[in-house]
């Protein structure tokens, strides 16, 4: 074997090495949660509410918090980032325009999440009159969501047969008969899983929640769209790094909870995209 | 699909009519969001440049309180933190994708690519977390320094945060080279991994640039857990040692004081002048990556 083959070798266990140099880190981080925060898991721990300034009793209000966030994400953010998909894969022809649109699409992507946050702050909390709210927060929230959906659902969309409209169109149907009934259901499982990778990023998110919706401590559920809540990742900050003494075990079980939520949410998504991707037609 | 009879069919064209215009609303509302997000910084950021003079905000001290707002040690602070995260993580995260794309067994990608994917979805502030609790006690033993929450660690942080960009974008760029460039390759003599360094890797390297300068965007506008783990030290980066001791990201400073200062004051303005900044240079990295996308379209063949 020549002195190339060695090298080639070599080479080879190298690189697995730093692939392993990568991915080990991964399995620590999930691994050191998983078990340090396992044991403050209980049923009080997740319904009820903390007390003594937090060090003690549960996450209920954050838990609801995120997902009253994560819901009003998603009420606002699907119906735009999935029509504008509709519109880049269906109607948009490649002009300049188009082009400042996929640009604007790459930049949104872009943007600091705390950005997002002094956006918020400036457009919905201040100028709006919203105040800092549970409304203003999903708004923010909604429009760092949206090149996400966008991105993921053009891809679906694209990837259903250009045959299938032709098909369509030669019955005699219209372009939107053609996308409402055949494109967009045949191009749903890549919405779907494209709307969870969205809002799992959202649900994640602290930065742009932070000047837009964070209570520090509200021991209370929300009532209306207008009310400050605590979140997840905002009280996980919180409990890390402005509250002393407060009990490690607490702090490992609120990341838990919060990593839990996105990795099971990251979950969905993968099983929905392996299910149709082998089921579909084309 | 249309029926036969006319007012149904005309009914059917208006409807028609108002999806399409309301679609394309939608398909332009991604332009009028940017220009909102921009036209609100400057609104609120603005008056900022105006009342402060060039030279307190171009100089090297950051004392709100004492009405010094140089932003100098938050910018280097922040490039700092980012360059050093990139140096990490390309020779790490091409490499992998190297492994993933070229080398590795079926069954191996099948286990990285789904792990790459956890690490992009756990949450910065989780990272942070982590980061306070397991690196930085870490780094302040191997390297004996006094803090563990220092610029290294930060990058470190940053690096793992930026690496599944970065290992994806690559890939889908070595994924681009055609199989005849390999088989050519291949058919002269050389062994694999010439091939993949002499051959693939150089015919992919506008999408590594891509991947590189989106890893970039992605770790200059990462807030909590730079935040978390840099120790927040608004001072001039500019010994050799900076790199382990405390510094504070542009990010950072937003982060941590915006909730606590009084609406309309110099110190609010400030902050969304440090905004203003953010977005410009994430704007200018993403349209730098963004060229080749563009240039796709126009030239044939290889990418």
């Amino acid at each position: 074997m020549g002195t190339r083959f060695i090298v080639q070798r070599v080479g080879f266990v190298m690189l697995s090495l730093i692939a392993l140099a990568v991915v080990v880190p991964i399995l620590v981080i999930v691994g050191v949660i998983v078990v340090r925060g396992i044991g403050a898991i209980s049923w009080e721990f997740l319904t009820t509410m903390p007390h003594d300034g937090m060090k003690a009793g549960g996450i209920l209000p954050t838990i609801v918090g995120t997902l009253v966030l994560t819901f009003g994400t998603a009420v606002a953010a699907i119906p735009v980032g999935v029509g504008g998909a509709i519109y880049l894969s269906e109607y948009a022809r490649d002009t300049l325009f188009t082009r400042a649109i996929r640009l604007a699409i790459v930049n949104l992507a872009g943007i600091p999440s705390v950005v997002y946050g002094l956006f918020g702050l400036g457009l919905f909390v201040l100028f709006l009159h919203f105040g800092t709210s549970i409304l203003a927060g999903s708004l923010t929230l909604a429009i760092m969501t949206l090149p996400v959906i966008i991105s993921t659902s053009e891809e679906a969309l694209r990837a259903v047969p250009t045959e299938y409209r032709t098909v369509i169109a030669s019955l005699g149907g219209t372009r939107w008969q053609g996308i409402h009934y055949i494109v967009l259901p045949q191009a749903l499982p890549g919405i779907i899983t494209g709307v969870i990778l969205g809002l799992l990023r959202a649900a994640g998110e602290t930065a742009p929640i932070l000047f837009t919706v964070s209570a520090f401590f509200l021991p209370r559920l929300p009532h209306s769209p207008f009310d400050r809540t605590m979140a997840l990742p905002y009280h996980l900050y919180v409990i890390s790094t402005q509250v002393p003494g407060m009990p490690h075990e607490i702090q490992y079980g609120t990341a838990l909870v919060l990593l839990a939520l996105v990795l099971s949410m990251n979950l969905v998504a993968t099983l929905i995209r392996g299910y149709f991707r082998r089921r579909r037609p084309w | 699909m249309l029926k036969g009879d006319l007012t149904t069919r005309t009914k059917t064209y208006q409807s028609e009519a108002v999806i399409e215009s309301l679609i394309r609303v939608l398909g332009f509302s991604t332009i009028g969001f940017v220009v909102l997000i921009f036209l609100f910084l400057l609104r609120q950021g603005m008056p900022f440049f105006f009342q402060v003079p060039w030279a307190n905000f171009l100089g090297t001290r950051w004392y709100p309180t004492f009405g010094l707002f140089g932003t100098l040690p938050l910018i280097l602070g922040s490039i700092l933190v980012t360059l050093t995260a990139i140096v990490i993580a390309l020779p790490l995260g091409l490499a992998t994708a190297v492994f993933v794309r070229e080398v590795a067994p079926n069954w191996a990608r099948e286990v990285l690519k789904p792990l790459i994917e956890v690490l992009a979805g756990i949450p910065s502030v989780v990272l942070g977390f982590f980061g306070m609790n397991i690196v930085a006690p870490l780094v302040r033993t191997t390297l004996d320094v006094p803090t563990g929450l220092t610029a290294f660690t930060g990058a470190i942080i940053l690096a793992y945060m930026a690496l599944p960009t970065i290992v994806s974008v690559a890939e889908d760029a070595l994924d681009a080279v055609p199989k005849s460039y390999r088989d050519a390759g291949l058919a002269l003599g050389a062994t694999k991994w010439q091939v993949i360094w002499r051959v693939v890797v150089p015919a992919a390297r506008s999408g590594i640039v891509v991947a590189v300068m989106l890893g970039l965007g992605r770790a200059i506008g990462e807030t909590m857990a730079v935040m978390m783990v840099t120790g927040n030290a608004a001072r001039m980066p500019l010994t050799l040692d900076s790199l382990f001791r405390p510094v504070r990201t542009m990010t950072a400073t937003i982060a941590a004081e915006m909730g606590e200062v009084a609406q309309g004051s110099v110190h609010f303005q400030a902050l969304f002048g440090i905004g203003i900044i953010l977005f410009v240079l994430t704007f200018l990295i993403n349209l730098a990556a963004a060229r080749p996308i563009f240039q796709k379209r126009r030239r044939g063949g290889l990418r």
